[in-house]
């Protein structure tokens, strides 16, 4: 095994409903970033995060399309996919890639195109992260199954859905600070409460929104950073887990049995507990996510995931800042960009940005509804 | 721009149905948050109205007011997306009922919200050149929205149209007028289709707002004009925040916009609604007055129009209906009696 790894660029890209933008460049948009913020002008390999380009835009082949536009030359260059959760799955393929040696540069981009398609199409492509033969035929939406959950875990728990909704208010918190955030405002825990039901319980502000976004960041090796910068930003473990791609097939729908697996093996792997965090990027697609990912990731007992959120201890300047640049509530989740765009804001956070003196920091990013879990530790390597 | 001889309207007509339907029993149907409805209500035509005969009563009042002899206009051009039979001309019905046949051009115009305004430009056009003494435009729909369908809400019946003739005898003289068009798929229906498409968000910013404002701006810039000089201002009023919102960006106080903003009382009558708001704004107009006016349609373009009110408007406006004797005629149905009125149940 070769040296550490370490993150040395970050781009991205304004998330939004960018109808006058194609994949390719928003793409090539936080390609270019990543570049400039990096210093270097090639990569050894490219792995792009993506959900649906197939679905949402009709294109496929994403790896050769990003890495010729971007004018990256005939580098190996590969789509992953995972659902929600391709963009943390394809950033540890790259970090796979330096670790093992095999490559001295990676590039890893997140990028997903949503709004060419109507909502309804949208909806259903969704879907197909779940279990197509068992949930999505059915007639379950992809909000159903995590309205399903939250129920569930509002009844064994006896916690008040007012209670969960302090989540969005905490992502939202951050946004006016984050530049490339979708909706840079703050918003009140009754605005989350009073907004329309999209799935009972889940209320809209209750949901991340449908958009368009490109994250990329640059890896290499530890020595090779230390030629850039004084402070790079290491990545000190990763996991990543599966578990039943359906809801009804798991012994506990209130677990999210791959975040416990991917959390172990991180923490592991960067020598921590949850203790050692300083600040978190968690998956909080839906209000419920937030709560089962703190309790299953360690960082709160189970059915206790609100307790911190409520006490304000996720705020900046509480005990585990969360999503300090809006989470994928306010930020935006461009599905297969969304675990790239928390690796850089971690980047971003851990580098310092004036708000937070942290040296460890995770990044957590779901795909379906548990099914893949990435953790990332990250930590400043000065 | 302009033509070479100038031109104006000598003559206007409106019409709205008289049943209305409140937002509010459209949201109970659908269990959706009566708090969060676009307007008030909206206009539905009853069981034997349809686009053809609000046209025809939109052209008898046009007629009164302009006090002319049908068969003297060379043009009848009628604008809808609502049309009764997709290959045979409302136009011609409606020439026919006016006795405006058979020497005038008759013929149907299709854009989107938009197909009455241009065909006050073609209007502008015919008699500005000289082929024609007088031509009648008219822009008029019965707008469907899918059940459940945001559009619902706010799809409804109605219009207006315009004579236009030479300047010496208008009520209002047509200053220029301009269009701005790109191909831009905000809203559509196929062929066979019963009700249209819309891609939600995507119809705001990039379409309405980017279309009005840019072909506002361009007639104002190229008459070197600006709000202040306007005493009133239409524009597409698809809902009640939307020209609120591109009179805020233009500059235009509300005060300027009020008289002619009806969406909010009969709904958005497609390609009669900017039409039927500067109807609205004549039937309180008086000599002198400026007005600026921007349709939208969708797919999409705008034309905007700068008019100056003569002395023979005060005269002639109470010949015929106003827009708000319309609007306050009215009768409340709920949505089973609308459904079977919109032949939403078939056997």
């Amino acid at each position: 095994m070769s040296d550490n790894v370490a993150v040395i660029g970050v781009g991205l890209s304004k998330v939004g409903e960018h109808w006058e933008k194609s994949l390719r460049s928003l793409a090539i948009e936080s390609i270019w970033m990543a570049f400039e913020d990096s210093g270097i002008d090639k990569v050894d390999a490219l792995y792009v995060g993506n959900m649906s380009s197939g679905s949402f835009v009709e294109q496929e082949h994403l790896g050769a399309l990003i890495a010729d536009f971007a004018g990256l030359g005939p580098i190996p260059a590969v789509k992953v996919e995972a659902a929600c959760g391709s963009g943390g799955a394809a950033f540890i393929e790259g970090y796979i890639g330096i670790k093992s040696g095999m490559y001295d540069y990676v590039l890893v981009t997140g990028v997903e195109k949503m709004t060419d398609v109507l909502p309804s199409k949208t909806t259903s492509i969704l879907a197909n992260a779940s279990d197509r033969d068992y949930e999505a035929f059915h007639g379950v939406s992809f909000v159903a199954l995590n309205a399903l959950v939250m129920r569930r875990y509002m009844h064994e728990f006896n916690v008040k859905r007012e209670e969960l909704s302090i989540f969005p208010v905490i992502s939202h918190k951050n946004a006016p600070f984050s530049k490339h955030a979708m909706y840079r405002k703050e918003i009140s825990l009754e605005a989350v409460v009073n907004s329309p039901i999209i799935a009972d319980p889940l209320t809209l502000m209750d949901c991340a929104p449908i958009c368009d976004g490109s994250a990329s960041v640059i890896l290499c090796s530890e020595k090779k950073a230390r030629e850039f910068t004084d402070t790079p930003i290491l990545v000190s473990g990763v996991g990543l887990a599966t578990d039943t791609l359906g809801v009804h097939d798991r012994k506990n729908i209130t677990t999210l049995s791959a975040a416990v697996e991917a959390s172990k093996k991180a923490y592991k792997m960067a020598g921590v507990t949850p203790k050692d965090i300083d600040i978190a990027e968690i998956h909080d697609a839906f209000s419920i996510m937030s709560a089962l990912s703190l309790e299953d990731m360690g960082f709160a007992k189970k059915g206790q995931g609100t307790k911190m959120a409520l006490e304000g201890q996720h705020y900046i300047g509480g005990e585990l800042p969360l999503n300090l640049y809006g989470g994928l509530k306010a930020r935006g989740h461009p599905v297969g960009a969304t675990g790239v765009y928390q690796i850089g804001e971690l980047v971003s956070s851990l580098r310092g940005d004036g708000r937070v003196d942290a040296e460890i920091g995770l990044a957590e990013n779901i795909g379906g509804s548990g099914a893949t879990v990435s953790v990332c530790v990250l930590k400043r390597g000065d | 721009m302009k033509p070479n001889k100038s031109v104006g309207i000598i003559g206007y007509g409106a019409y709205v149905p008289k049943y209305r339907i409140q937002n509010t029993e459209i949201a109970r149907v659908w269990g959706n948050d009566p708090n969060l409805v676009p307007i008030r209500e909206k206009s539905v035509p009853g069981a034997d109205e349809d686009s053809v005969t609000i046209a025809i009563e939109i052209a008898r009042n046009a007629i009164i007011r302009a006090g002319i002899n049908p068969s003297d206009l060379r043009a009848v051009w009628v604008g809808s997306e609502s049309k009764p039979y997709a290959v045979k001309p409302t136009s011609t019905i409606v020439a026919e009922a006016i006795a405006a046949t058979p020497f005038v051009n008759a013929a149907d115009w299709e854009f989107a919200c938009k197909a009455g305004s241009e065909t006050i430009q073609a209007c502008i056009a015919f008699v500005g050149s000289g082929m024609a003494k007088y031509a009648l435009g008219i822009g008029v729909d019965t707008a469907q929205g899918a059940p459940s369908d945001a559009l619902e809400y706010t799809a409804a019946a109605g219009g207006a149209g315009y004579i236009i003739g030479s300047a010496k005898e208008s009520l209002a003289i047509i200053e220029a007028s301009i269009s701005y068009v790109t191909d831009t798929p905000d809203f559509w229906r196929r062929q066979h289709e019963h009700y249209p498409k819309h891609g939600n968000r995507f119809t705001g910013e990039p379409s309405y707002f980017k279309h009005v404002l840019s072909s506002s701006k361009a007639l104002m810039e190229e008459l070197g004009t600006k709000p202040e000089d306007y005493n009133y201002a239409i524009f597409h009023q698809p809902n009640r925040k939307f020209p609120l919102e591109v009179a805020k960006i233009l500059g235009f106080p509300k005060e300027k916009i009020l008289d002619g903003l009806v969406s909010p009382y009969i709904g958005n009558t497609y390609a009669g609604s900017a039409l039927l708001g500067l109807a609205a704004v004549l039937d309180k107009a008086k000599e002198g007055d400026k007005i600026f006016c921007t349709s939208y349609g969708s797919g999409a373009g705008s034309d905007s129009f700068s008019l100056e009110v003569t002395d023979k408007l005060a005269e002639r406006k109470g010949k015929a209906p106003s827009v708000k004797s319309y609007i306050e005629r009215r009768e409340e149905i709920d949505y089973a009696k609308y459904a079977r009125y919109r032949k939403k149940i078939r056997a």
